[in-house]
């Protein structure tokens, strides 16, 4: 069957929770996941809602391969409008929890209105009831989880939460499962905040049946066999991780370094995931303990680190001497390299904070950097940090704003709003490397020309994981091409997007696309749901839901003028490495990428592309 | 010709024992082509998955021709992606 065919629809300010049949004929066109959620929030709320009122809504959403043998099906998605960006926001998770939800027999969770006191959510199988919270609000995610699992007596029990970030209302608040694992980005966690909902907590016994369980066992086995035998997801990811881009990115000069005013970073080498494999000189352990899966995952790509107890960090704080959830390549970038520090067990321990209190480390640390050189420049006074010296390269500035964002208190409540605010605020806001408000990951787009494009066009702002051409333009996945040249950068970023949506729609992780192809994860879709989902089929629906979610920002106010990026980026050039002498040439990539959508030149979808994909 | 080496990931393990960290210094004959330094050291071919000369990337069927000058760095990664 792929989906259950329930919802269940909780209504916060009456404190209901109701059963309802899953629209199917939405199902039909939009997969699952993101592309579904999105239907239901472009449906049932005003685009222009304040995302922090209670007329915005907050989706849980699986896909039909969530829970399911597939490998890797173990996704979920919170679907939302952003405080950060104002846009669409829609932030993925793995771990457990969302097979869990699947278990218990629900496709999604619809959340709506606005509770009068905290609560939680416990869903048991068909059961859900809403919770008293008062006793957890002001508690972090770590403290949270366990405390909900002891209380219900059920440690078999998955919990999502939001730390003291989502309810102090920083803009880039994630929801964290399984303790460490997040659906960070664009703020999502901040909208739970203002619902007054401090978790979900999900117990299921119902399993999962696809609509040909013979097919289906086929066509997954045949899946885990190529990413077993392919020598990225079979060897390099378990062993390495995210974190072996660091001295890759940095070595073709596209690390974007201190705010970005640098493309390569001379520390490069001592955060990366190398350098988490090598014994510390302190103790003679490695910062790297094991690679960990998420549920259903035959990949193993996530981190677990111990931090070194002697570090300055931890030296008296023994609760984090255990073993958690390590730097991946983003978080290493955006709190290291972006900041300019090269102390891995400091970075270890900001990202400890950050999922203990559940905000977003890119973000964060974009945040700090961009804090650091209007500090450098004399924008921000020691006044306005209460003295904290925040120059480029200073541990002590980056883990003491890391511990007062968690807090909201003195300067992180600035540091909480991002970076767009803080550069405004202070009279720079061209210092702020983001898009629509959201902070870049760790591509330069200089370095990388289609990362350009990639940013400006992202619907949930500035990110990578709405269409990765990192993989084509570094790593020739699944062909080469050349980072510095836009020819034919358009229809690589447009195809990469389409696909993306319907990965993310589907239940599965995206880094399976750098084994699989569509013709690998079609015959799965086809064996788990109902209906046609046929490769074409597949890349349209993709493409429906790009558009729908573009329909949604322009109704938002989004406009043409948003599909840009920072100064820096367009007329700042490239100081070292192959890119030296370049700018991002978003200008010769963007008119072609509204072409070949089928946009006017103000970068609306016509009515014949409306029409064409059923919108 | 002295050029620095730069092995990365598994290919690490084909680091010269004077390397630091990932890096070594390789005093090589003049007119030393990518594929031939690498071969040097012994990696295999099939496993240099992303060479660089540079930060350039240099394609399987180009290293057997690009000959190294005094100060290049070349660096090598078994198959890896990230995000």
């Amino acid at each position: 069957m792929g989906w259950h065919g329930k919802i269940l629809r909780v209504d916060l300010s009456k404190g209901t929770c109701k059963a309802e049949d899953l629209n199917q004929e939405w199902a039909r066109n939009y997969l699952g996941q993101r592309g579904l959620a999105t239907k239901y929030l472009c449906e049932e709320t005003d685009p222009k809602v304040d995302p922090l009122s209670p007329d915005n809504k907050l989706i849980f959403a699986t896909g039909p391969l969530t829970g399911s043998m597939a490998s890797t099906g173990g996704r979920y998605s919170v679907i939302t409008k952003g405080p950060l960006t104002n846009c669409i926001a829609c932030s993925n998770s793995g771990g457990y929890w969302g097979a869990e939800l699947k278990f218990a027999g629900w496709d999604m969770v619809i959340l709506e209105g606005k509770s009068k006191k905290p609560v939680y959510l416990f869903i048991s199988d068909d059961e859900a009831t809403l919770m008293p919270a008062d006793d957890l609000w002001g508690k972090s995610v770590w403290e949270t989880e366990p405390t909900i699992k002891a209380r219900l007596q059920d440690p078999q029990i998955r919990v999502t939460s939001i730390g003291r970030a989502g309810e102090n209302g920083v803009l880039y608040a994630g929801i964290i499962n399984d303790l460490h694992r997040a659906a960070g980005r664009s703020g999502v966690g901040a909208v739970m905040g203002s619902k007054n909902l401090k978790a979900i907590a999900v117990r299921g016994t119902k399993g999962d049946k696809p609509h040909d369980p013979k097919a289906f066992m086929e066509a997954t086995v045949a899946g885990k066999k190529v990413l077993a035998e392919n020598a990225v997801t079979g060897q390099g990811l378990p062993t390495y991780g995210t974190q072996v881009l660091m001295n890759v990115i940095n070595e073709i000069g596209a690390m974007p370094t201190r705010n970005w005013r640098e493309v390569q970073f001379d520390g490069a080498a001592a955060i990366s995931g190398e350098a988490m494999h090598e014994p510390r000189k302190s103790d003679g352990k490695a910062n790297l303990v094991t690679n960990q899966a998420c549920f259903g995952c035959t990949i193993a790509c996530g981190r677990i680190s111990k931090i070194d107890e002697e570090h300055f960090t931890v030296k008296t704080k023994p609760e984090y001497w255990h073993a958690s959830g390590g730097v991946e390549y983003e978080a290493a970038w955006a709190l290291g390299s972006d900041t300019g520090i090269d102390d891995l067990e400091a970075l270890t321990y900001a990202n400890y904070l950050c999922n203990e209190d559940g905000f977003d480390p890119i973000s964060f640390g974009a945040t700090v950097a961009a804090a650091m050189e209007l500090y450098e420049m004399g924008a921000i006074t020691d006044k306005d940090t209460g003295g904290i010296e925040l120059k480029f390269g200073s541990v002590e500035a980056l883990t003491t704003l890391t511990e007062l964002t968690a807090k909201g208190e003195g300067f992180g409540k600035e540091i909480g709003l991002g970076s767009k605010r803080l550069c405004e605020k202070y009279g720079h806001p061209d210092l702020s490397m983001t898009v629509k408000g959201q902070e870049f990951p760790a591509y330069d787009a200089r370095g990388i020309q289609g990362m350009g494009l990639t940013y400006a066009t992202s619907n949930r702002g500035a990110c990578h994981l709405r269409s990765y051409t990192v993989a084509s333009e570094v790593m020739g996945i699944p062909e080469k091409t050349d980072p510095l040249v836009t020819d034919g950068k358009a229809g690589l970023v447009m195809a990469f997007q389409d696909a993306t949506a319907v990965v993310d729609s589907s239940g599965l992780c995206v880094f399976v696309t750098f084994a699989w192809s569509m013709e690998d994860i079609a015959p799965q879709i086809q064996a788990a749901c109902e209906g046609d989902w046929s490769v074409e089929n597949l890349l349209l629906t993709g493409e429906r839901i790009w558009n729908l979610e573009r329909k949604y920002n322009l109704s938002a106010g989004m406009t043409a003028k948003d599909d840009t990026l920072p100064k820096r980026l367009l007329k700042e050039a490239a100081k070292t490495g192959p890119a030296k002498g370049k700018v991002n040439d978003l200008g010769k990539m963007l008119p072609e990428y509204y072409e070949l959508r089928g946009w006017t030149t103000e970068g609306v979808p016509t009515n014949e592309t409306l029409d064409r994909l059923a919108l | 010709m002295k050029i620095t080496l730069k092995l990365f990931a598994l290919l690490g393990r084909y680091l010269p024992k004077d390397a630091t960290g990932n890096e070594a210094v390789l005093d090589l004959a003049e007119g030393t082509t990518a594929g031939e330094a690498l071969h040097h050291v012994g990696v295999p071919g099939d496993l240099a998955h992303l060479v660089l000369v540079n930060g350039v990337y240099l394609a399987p069927s180009e290293r057997s021709g690009k000959v190294l000058t005094e100060g290049d760095a070349l660096a090598a990664w078994p198959p890896v992606a990230g995000g």
